[in-house]
């Protein structure tokens, strides 16, 4: 087989296998495991092959036009450069790993079939959209993970946390889709195609005349889709779905489609100065404020989820500083390590049968009760933490030597002013990251009270994949620098010795900060009682997980935090950690811009239909109503009265018609 | 006379106008309580009345053929077929309260209203025309038999169908609801082949009654 | 004699058995109602029939000839109008004629005033009656 067919394999077999789960998922209930892991691992072979087949070179670049569309053609067209091969082999793994864990995660729950199926339909749409060389096409596979996203995260509506997170999602990501389509349409337009190659051929030569235009309206769908400030809002509520949907999509996928979009796209976004500052400021402002927000997190999950949206800033911070190389370099090694450090959190919560650290740190032992999660869990921390020879610090230190290569102003790519702005942030949300990671190992696993309840081993399957993603989580960094740049740009990845240096340092010191905190403030954890637990631990994964997630809020007064002293995060935050518990007060911001004014406006008109036109529509019937009663009373059904009637008539037509004739 | 002489006068009348005033009036007042009587064999009997005060009104006009057929036919079947009808509809016997339906004012305003109109158009349309009874009967059998067999022979025979029309038209009536009320033969032959005389039978105790 | 006579007096006969046509409740009543509304129109047409075979030269005698089929006719439509009556009355129990209400606006649900609440008595028993002569 060719490339170009193997290719077109790795998006079709995962659609297949959802849509037969769809079809078979009531009547052949014993086909639907095989039917969600079977096309996702072969798409995952078949990615790794297509990887090592284009091998770094030239893209396979293959187009096929089904029908005329006017007058920019829409085709279907392929384009995997190193990039797109690399990304889907992550793609693959990841979305393996997750159906393999899922049917352990899920294994008594009814909605399975349509889980499974809505995650491979998920997976087959995000290889579209690393595979597309078509925009459009590409936009297909976009809008499919979104509406995905919605069902999966809405996946336990019985809770309203889960309903309102899924609609949450839903509206935050097509906020940003509407600029999107208008900025691909403009970008369209301008390049005079919707292909890839040809639209990065007419930057080359000059062609785009709205370069700052087409960037921001792109940078928009982009900043829904990838959570970056100000539209980063839903990814903490979207945790409210099942674990491995948040490994998949919020950790290792869907966000990652806006950072692989910039990157296919960047010769586009370098074209405007303006949009690579503002580029710069939004992932800027997205990772300081994510890590001040993760450290004040109680739920687990939660921490997990702000995390990412810091560590997609770190991926879009390197995107304005004209580095794809970097970029992809980092999703490739946090996609490995965040789906991990999310699929270890199922295990945990699983195990503590809730979610919150703050009754985590109360618990004695829950290290010895998973194991797997436990060490797992520590390689993925050091590895978020940047802590040498983890993957993450090679993945970011090119992040922030690429930055400090621009401040140097050698490039004409990127301004200085954003290589500036992304070095600082960069710096300063290493130390973040270092704390929150910290914080979260401390109060999960070195807990101090009763001990750990005890529901037997974790499934196998649950466990296994761990391990399969601590590999790279562990080396893929250290042994892919080297050779990664053949596949990109070309590039050096290499870490830079001052940026290594000041990175691992700043990271050192928050581990050391928190563990001081930590020490300092674990003495009051006894005095102070806190904790819930699920009503049903002996339940699969999920259902637990559902539990906790709808207990949380009535158990600790706030779907967020916890009121819990012996916090190191709230010693460490001061009079900060009430904002940063709530995301910086965000969503009241929206709530007052956004959601007041539109509630407002609906109740507005909701009373002009009720009182003003319905009162005329009213009044309208009114009138009729009467005449139609007092017609109907006419209608006694006796016949004599009819006669009487139509005689008088006559009478009365005739003494009429006598005065007229006789002229009176 | 002839049209050329004098008007006559209302105060001034004749003997024919004064028996035809006396007669009339009896004429309207048994239509009165003909349609006004709680009795309802009663009425079948006033209206008897009021066709013989219409015969003799017919005899004074000179039309001496039709008063004989009014007698025959009208006194002598008409009423005679009410009266069978009344009985077999098993109408009360004596007083009925409820003779008159809730429509009695409506009707009197109507039949008021239409007498006025029509007394105060025929009296200011005819009260100068005269019409002269002497010499021959206008209507004698002769004149009109004459007049029948020549000139309406066609429409007589009409009629004669529309009568066989009507004759076999209240056989069907009759015979269909007699069909309709003995149609379900449930249990028995028996009970099947004697079902047609049931309604005869009901019938004659009510013949009987009535001729009582 | 003055023609106003019999006109008048054929007018007020009319009037009287229009009077009975709309208040009478018996239809064998208003049958005999609908006799006298006939017979004012045949005293109308005698008279003016004799009036005219006096003041023309010839005359066809039509008023005569049609008293006659209208004789002929009230006769057919008196027997007519019986065995309508006496079907309905076998079929409903009843010949008055407001309480043949079927054509009425929701006939069926509405039993307001007294008239149709005594209907609603009257035809179970009429039904009753009909079963029991049927057996």
């Amino acid at each position: 087989m060719t490339t170009t067919t193997l290719a077109v394999l790795v998006p079709l077999l995962p659609f297949l296998g959802a849509a037969a789960g769809l079809l078979l998922g009531r009547t052949a209930p014993g086909f639907v495991r095989p039917l969600a892991v079977l096309p996702t691992l072969t798409s995952l072979v078949l990615a790794a092959l297509v990887a090592v087949r284009q091998g770094g070179d030239a893209a396979v670049d293959a187009a096929t036009e089904l029908t005329p569309t006017g007058s920019i053609p829409i085709e279907l067209a392929l384009y995997i450069d190193g990039f797109a091969a690399l990304v889907a082999v992550l793609v693959g793994l990841v979305a393996t790993c997750v159906q393999v864990y899922s049917t352990g995660y899920l294994r008594e729950d009814p909605r399975y079939p349509s889980y499974a199926a809505l995650v491979a339909l998920f997976t087959s749409a995000m290889f579209l959209v690393v595979y597309s060389g078509d925009l459009i096409v590409l936009l297909v596979g976009w809008e499919v993970m979104g509406i995905c996203s919605y069902f999966l995260v809405g996946h336990y509506w019985e809770t309203p946390e889960a309903r309102a997170a899924s609609i949450k999602a839903f509206l935050v990501t097509k906020l940003g889709d509407v600029p999107f389509l208008i900025g691909l349409f403009a970008l369209a337009t301008d390049a005079g195609s919707f292909r890839i190659t040809k639209v990065l051929g007419a930057v080359a030569h000059g062609g785009l005349d709205h370069p700052t235009l087409i960037a921001l309206l792109l940078l928009a769908g982009v900043a829904g889709k990838s959570a970056q400030f100000p539209l980063h809002t839903w990814l903490p509520d979207a945790m409210a779905g099942p674990t491995p949907v948040s490994a998949l999509i919020h950790a290792a996928t869907m966000v990652a489609a806006g950072v692989y979009f910039i990157a296919r796209l960047l010769p586009v976004f370098e074209a405007s100065q303006a949009a690579m500052v503002v580029l710069a400021v939004m992932a800027a402002v997205t990772m300081a404020g994510s890590g001040l927000a993760a450290l004040a997190q109680d739920d687990i999950k939660r921490v997990l989820a702000y995390s990412t949206i810091g560590q997609l800033g770190y991926m879009t911070g390197a995107l304005a500083v004209g580095d794809r190389g970097a970029a992809v370099f980092h999703l490739l090694s946090h996609g490995a390590f965040k789906a991990l450090l999310f699929l270890a959190a199922g295990v945990i919560i699983h195990a503590a049968g809730t979610n919150s650290l703050a009754a985590m740190s109360r618990m004695t032992g829950l290290r010895d009760r998973v194991p797997d999660a436990f060490w797992t869990m520590t390689v993925a921390l050091l590895a978020l933490a940047a802590i040498p020879p983890f993957s993450g610090f090679f993945s970011k230190e090119s992040v922030l030597g690429a930055a400090e290569h621009v401040t140097t102003g050698h490039t004409e790519h990127a301004p200085a002013a954003a290589g500036w702005i992304v070095l600082v942030a960069g710096l300063v949300t290493a130390l973040l990251t270092a704390a929150y990671a910290a914080r979260l190992w401390l109060l999960a696993f070195h807990g101090r009270g009763t001990e750990a309840p005890d529901h037997g081993r974790q499934p196998l399957t649950m466990t296994v994949v761990l391990w399969v993603l601590a590999a790279p989580s562990l080396a893929l960094g250290g042994f892919a620098y080297r050779s990664l740049p053949d596949w990109f740009d070309g590039r050096d990845l290499a870490p830079a010795l001052a940026t290594s240096v000041l990175g691992t340092g700043i990271a050192l010191i928050g581990v050391l900060v928190v563990h001081a905190a930590w020490r300092h403030t674990t003495a009051q954890a006894a005095r102070v009682p806190l904790g819930a637990v699920a009503a049903h631990p002996e339940g699969d994964a999920g259902l637990v997980e559902a539990e906790a997630i709808a207990t949380h809020a009535p158990a600790y007064g706030d779907v967020a935090s916890a009121p819990d002293p012996a916090d190191p995060g709230r010693l460490l935050l001061g009079p900060l950690h009430r904002h940063a518990a709530v995301g910086f007060h965000l969503d009241a911001v929206y709530r007052a811009l956004f959601v007041r004014p539109v509630q407002g406006g609906a109740s507005l008109v909701r009373f002009l239909d009720r009182e003003v036109v319905d009162t005329y529509v009213r009044g309208a019937g009114t009138l009729p109503r009467w005449l139609g009663t007092a017609v109907r009373r006419a209608q006694t059904g006796n016949v004599q009265t009819y006669v009487s009637a139509l005689l008088a008539g006559t009478v009365v037509l005739a003494v009429v018609a006598l005065l007229v004739a006789t002229g009176a | 006379m002839t049209l050329a002489q004098a008007p006559h006068g209302f105060l001034s009348p004749t003997g024919v106008e004064i028996a035809f005033l006396l007669v009339g009036l009896v004429t309207f007042g048994a239509a009165l309580v003909t349609v006004t009587t709680r009795q309802l064999v009663h009425a079948a009997l006033w209206l008897v009345v009021t066709l013989g005060g219409l015969a003799v009104e017919y005899l004074l006009l000179t039309a001496e053929f039709i008063a004989w057929v009014q007698v025959l036919i009208y006194v002598g079947s008409v009423v005679v077929l009410l009266l069978f009808g009344l009985m077999l509809t098993r109408a009360p016997i004596g007083r009925s309260p409820d003779a008159d339906s809730g429509n009695r004012w409506a009707a009197l305003t109507v039949a008021v209203a239409a007498a006025a109109a029509l007394v105060w158009v025929v009296v200011d349309a005819f009260r100068t025309t005269w019409i002269d009874l002497d010499g021959p009967a206008a209507g004698s059998t002769k004149v009109t038999g004459a007049s029948l067999f020549q000139n309406w022979v066609l429409p007589f025979e009409a009629l004669s169908v529309l009568l066989l029309a009507a004759l076999v038209g209240a056989i069907v009536l009759s015979r269909k609801a007699k069909a309709e009320t003995s149609s379900p033969p449930v249990n028995s032959q028996a009970t099947t082949e004697s079902s047609p005389s049931v309604p005869d039978a009901r019938k004659i105790p009510a013949e009987q009654e009535g001729a009582r | 004699m003055h023609l106003a006579y019999p006109a008048v007096l054929s007018a007020l006969l009319f009037c009287t058995g229009l009077y009975g046509v709309l208040a009478r409740r018996n239809a064998i009543l208003v049958l005999m109602s609908v006799e006298l509304m006939l017979n004012a129109v045949n005293l109308n047409l005698v008279a003016f029939d004799v009036w005219l075979s006096r003041t023309a030269e010839e005359t066809l005698h039509s008023g005569q000839a049609l008293t006659l089929f209208t004789i002929a006719i009230a006769a057919a439509e008196i027997g007519i109008g019986l065995a309508i009556v006496l079907a309905v009355h076998r079929n409903r129990g009843t010949a008055d004629i407001d309480k043949l209400r079927d054509t009425a606006e929701g006939h069926e649900s509405r039993p307001v005033d007294g008239l149709d609440s005594g209907t609603s008595t009257a035809e179970p028993t009429g039904r009753t009656e009909k079963a029991e002569a049927t057996a």
